[in-house]
């Protein structure tokens, strides 16, 4: 199998977008860039951009979703795309054939793009691999392995609040192991050359091997947020105390949830962040989550601009290459 | 029929033979070697110089998919795949569907093969009914029906009463168990080596000590019951270790390697390359050069193929969701022999490893090519070089992650029983 970069075209240019990983810093910083002229877009009275007319995008959501869903929704037609959701319920394409079936009788459609959700990791780039050559695949979500636009967000508002990333500490707090978005933040986070990170969490949800894709591991809470400038809380799963990986949630929070003496040890002007949909008294208190050094809803916010770069970087570059590169 | 094969240079281990030597063939078994028997009158030739004539080759470990998966490949299938890689004896695991726990399947698939014609094919019985680790299978009833092995595949038992029970019974009739280790529930659901990649990729890992502990677990009840192991497939450094140990206090046990765990790390998964899904996962790299070693100190007395053809869909999934295994008769040759190449062993160990070895580890007099053995024989082009590519093999299964390498070492002619049942067209 080839190591060429999946998500670049004979440019270098974005052509899917699958992961954080193996993105230089220019591609990185150019989606943060692009974010931030469309964050405008959202407070003018008229709404819409004509970049994307006349392309039709599909999301493939294989696992259940509002937010995100409806986010790429918005941003699609914002852009002036096309836009159809599919919700597709797992049971009924547990199966390869029946996806890359229904991939191309999609794509017979003439649809430009794919937004894809799906519970298994590695979907989005298994999709990326087997689509016609002129579309496009943006992962919103593979399993436990990427959530690229969540993370992207997430260093739009930090740049936002933090400037320079070569300055600050980061940790990220809570079920690492079992987090898409955290995978695609370290990532990003490393990339983008961020001072200092760190993950804080029990054993069962951190792995020793966390080390090697450059975080600092903490099982101590105290120790992990002295001193840092942001704190990205994560969602914990109910099932995660069905598979024995951590005793109750009232033990989780005594010990990882985010209180405001916890905070206290961060940076006084530490930004808290958190993917959502937030566990209020399991990984974050009510008074952090809703206090002034909440972003949380900025995050949302963030999304809706971060998603339409993504979207347009992808299918603009169709428009204007003119080699007519095959996958 | 007496057939004469001329000019090769005969490598035959268990013999100590590594020499030009003409071969004389007659009722399916050596006559002689080096001088014609009197009054010899070959009805055929084969010449064979610039080529090596050694024992047919033995593979402890090959799914057919017959019966069950015919849609993956059959008996006839595969056997002519096995045939046209020098392999004259496969040995298929219990996992069949039906389970090769009563000896009307056992017959079933040696009937099938027999049919074929190109392979003899060993079926391995089940330790338990239908693989479920409850009840003993009738061991007795299956060794009449021609299984002279045991074992119970990648089913783990997970009582540890039943396993010794299983062991001691079996250890009765004097059977020897085929062991595949693995921890129930430590790698219950994992898809690949646990490890920076599995972290990286966000799949559920496999760790190490689901092999470690389960090969432990098994030596001590090797220990306890006196019966003969096997133990195939081993994938990990330490496991090695242990049956190494194992073997030093004199225990009755041998390991087996696939021969893709001595060329591929779990690296090799990078995106999500469904072809290295196999079970036991592709480990590190100090596990790759730990088993290296232990086949050429011969620890591993035995390489396999762990063949397991599937049909494509099986493979065109996101990774965990996709079945595990490699389509890798055809490669077992000449991967092997790339061993020697790299300087890992020499020619006649390499050989020794997909013969006698495995001829060793089955109890058969097989494997060698003695005056009175059965003409079970492969001639083979050490320089032939070849591509490894789709419309070439000719297993149902073009799984393989090897596609694209470049391999030396062809069988150019193969004897079962003193009849051709493989020739190159060339």
């Amino acid at each position: 199998m080839s190591r060429e970069n999946l998500q670049l075209d004979s440019n270098g240019k974005l052509r899917h977008f699958l992961t954080t990983e193996g993105l230089s810093r220019q591609h990185l910083t150019e989606i943060l860039d692009v974010a931030e002229s469309f964050a405008t877009v959202g407070g003018k009275s008229v709404k819409k951009v004509p970049l994307l007319r006349g392309k039709t995008i599909i999301n493939l959501f294989f696992e259940t979703s509002t937010r995100t869903r409806t986010t790429f929704e918005l941003a699609a037609s914002r852009l002036s795309a096309d836009v159809q959701s599919i919700n597709i319920a797992t049971s009924a394409t547990s199966k390869g054939e029946s996806l890359l079936d229904m991939l191309h009788n999609l794509e017979a459609m003439h649809c430009d793009m794919f937004v894809v959700r799906h519970a298994d990791s590695g979907a989005a780039h298994f999709i990326a691999r087997h689509v016609a050559p002129h579309v496009s695949v943006i992962n919103a979500g593979d399993g436990r392995h990427a959530h690229p636009t969540q993370a992207m967000l997430d260093m739009f508002t930090i740049r936002r609040h933090k400037q320079d990333f070569g300055a600050i500490k980061v940790a990220i707090v809570g079920d690492v192991l079992h987090s898409r978005v955290a995978r695609s933040q370290i990532h990003a986070l490393n990339t983008l050359g961020v001072g200092e990170l760190r993950i804080i969490g029990p054993k069962t949800l951190i792995p020793p091997s966390f080390s090697k894709l450059g975080a600092h591991i903490f099982h101590d809470m105290n120790k992990g947020l002295e001193g840092v400038d942001v704190v990205i809380m994560l969602r914990l799963q109910k099932e995660r105390m069905k598979g024995a990986l951590l005793p109750s949630e009232s033990e989780y929070f005594a010990r990882y949830g985010l209180t405001e003496e916890k905070l206290a040890l961060a940076n006084p002007d530490a930004i808290v962040m958190h993917p959502g949909p937030i566990n209020r008294g399991v990984e974050i208190a009510s008074s952090v989550a809703d206090g002034p050094q909440s972003v949380i809803l900025e995050q949302v916010s963030n999304g809706l601009a971060v998603r339409m770069a993504v979207m347009s970087m992808v299918l603009g570059r169709q428009a204007e290459s003119t080699d007519g590169e095959k996958g | 029929m007496k057939l004469t094969i001329r000019g090769g240079r005969l490598i035959d281990p268990a013999n100590n033979i590594d020499a030009q030597q003409d071969i004389y063939i007659s009722e399916g078994r050596i006559a002689a070697i080096g001088i014609a028997p009197e009054g010899f009158v070959a009805e055929q030739e084969i010449d064979a110089s610039g080529h090596i004539v050694c024992p047919g080759l033995i593979d402890l470990q090959a799914r057919l998919r017959e019966p069950g998966q015919k849609h993956k490949g059959t008996i006839a299938s595969e056997s002519r795949a096995a045939a046209s890689a020098g392999i004259t004896t496969l040995c298929c695991p219990p996992d069949t569907r039906p389970v090769i726990d009563t000896p009307a399947v056992a017959e079933q698939i040696r009937h099938r093969a027999t049919e074929a014609g190109l392979a003899r094919v060993l079926p391995i019985g089940a330790l338990t009914q239908g693989l479920e680790g409850q009840q003993l299978s009738s061991m007795q009833a299956l060794q009449s029906a021609g299984c002279i092995v045991i074992g119970n595949a990648r089913h783990a038992i997970a009582s540890t009463l039943i396993q010794r029970r299983a062991l001691e019974y079996a250890s009765t009739l004097g059977l020897t168990v085929f062991f595949n280790s693995e921890d129930p529930w430590l790698g219950a659901d994992g898809c690949i080596h646990e490890g920076a990649l599995s972290t990286r990729l966000g799949l559920a890992g496999i760790p190490e000590c689901a092999e470690v502990i389960a090969v432990g677990r098994d030596l001590m009840l090797v220990e306890q019951t006196g019966v003969r192991a096997h133990f195939g497939q081993l994938s990990t450094a330490r496991a090695i270790d242990m049956i190494t140990e194992a073997c030093a206090k004199g225990l009755p046990v041998s390991a087996d390697v696939s021969a893709h765990q001595l060329f591929l790390t779990e690296m090799d998964v990078a995106e999500f390359d469904s072809a290295c899904h196999v079970r036991p996962p592709l480990r590190s790299q100090r596990d790759r050069d730990r088993l290296r070693a232990a086949v050429a100190e011969g620890a591993i007395s035995a390489i396999c193929s762990d063949h397991q053809p599937h049909d494509r869909d099986a493979k065109l999934a996101p990774f965990a969701s996709t079945e595990p295994g490699i389509s890798a008769l055809e490669t077992l040759l000449p991967l092997t022999l790339r061993l020697v190449e790299e300087k890992v062993l020499g020619l006649n160990e390499a050989i020794a490893r997909l013969t006698s070895g495995p001829a060793a580890i089955l109890g058969l007099n097989s494997g060698q090519l003695g005056i009175g053995a059965l003409a079970d024989i492969c001639i083979f082009d050490p320089k032939h070089h070849w591509r490894v590519e789709e419309q070439q093999l000719l297993s149902h299964g073009k799984n393989t992650p090897f596609l694209g390498w470049e391999l030396s070492g062809k069988a150019s002619t193969t004897l079962l029983e003193g009849r051709i049942v493989y020739q190159a067209t060339q």
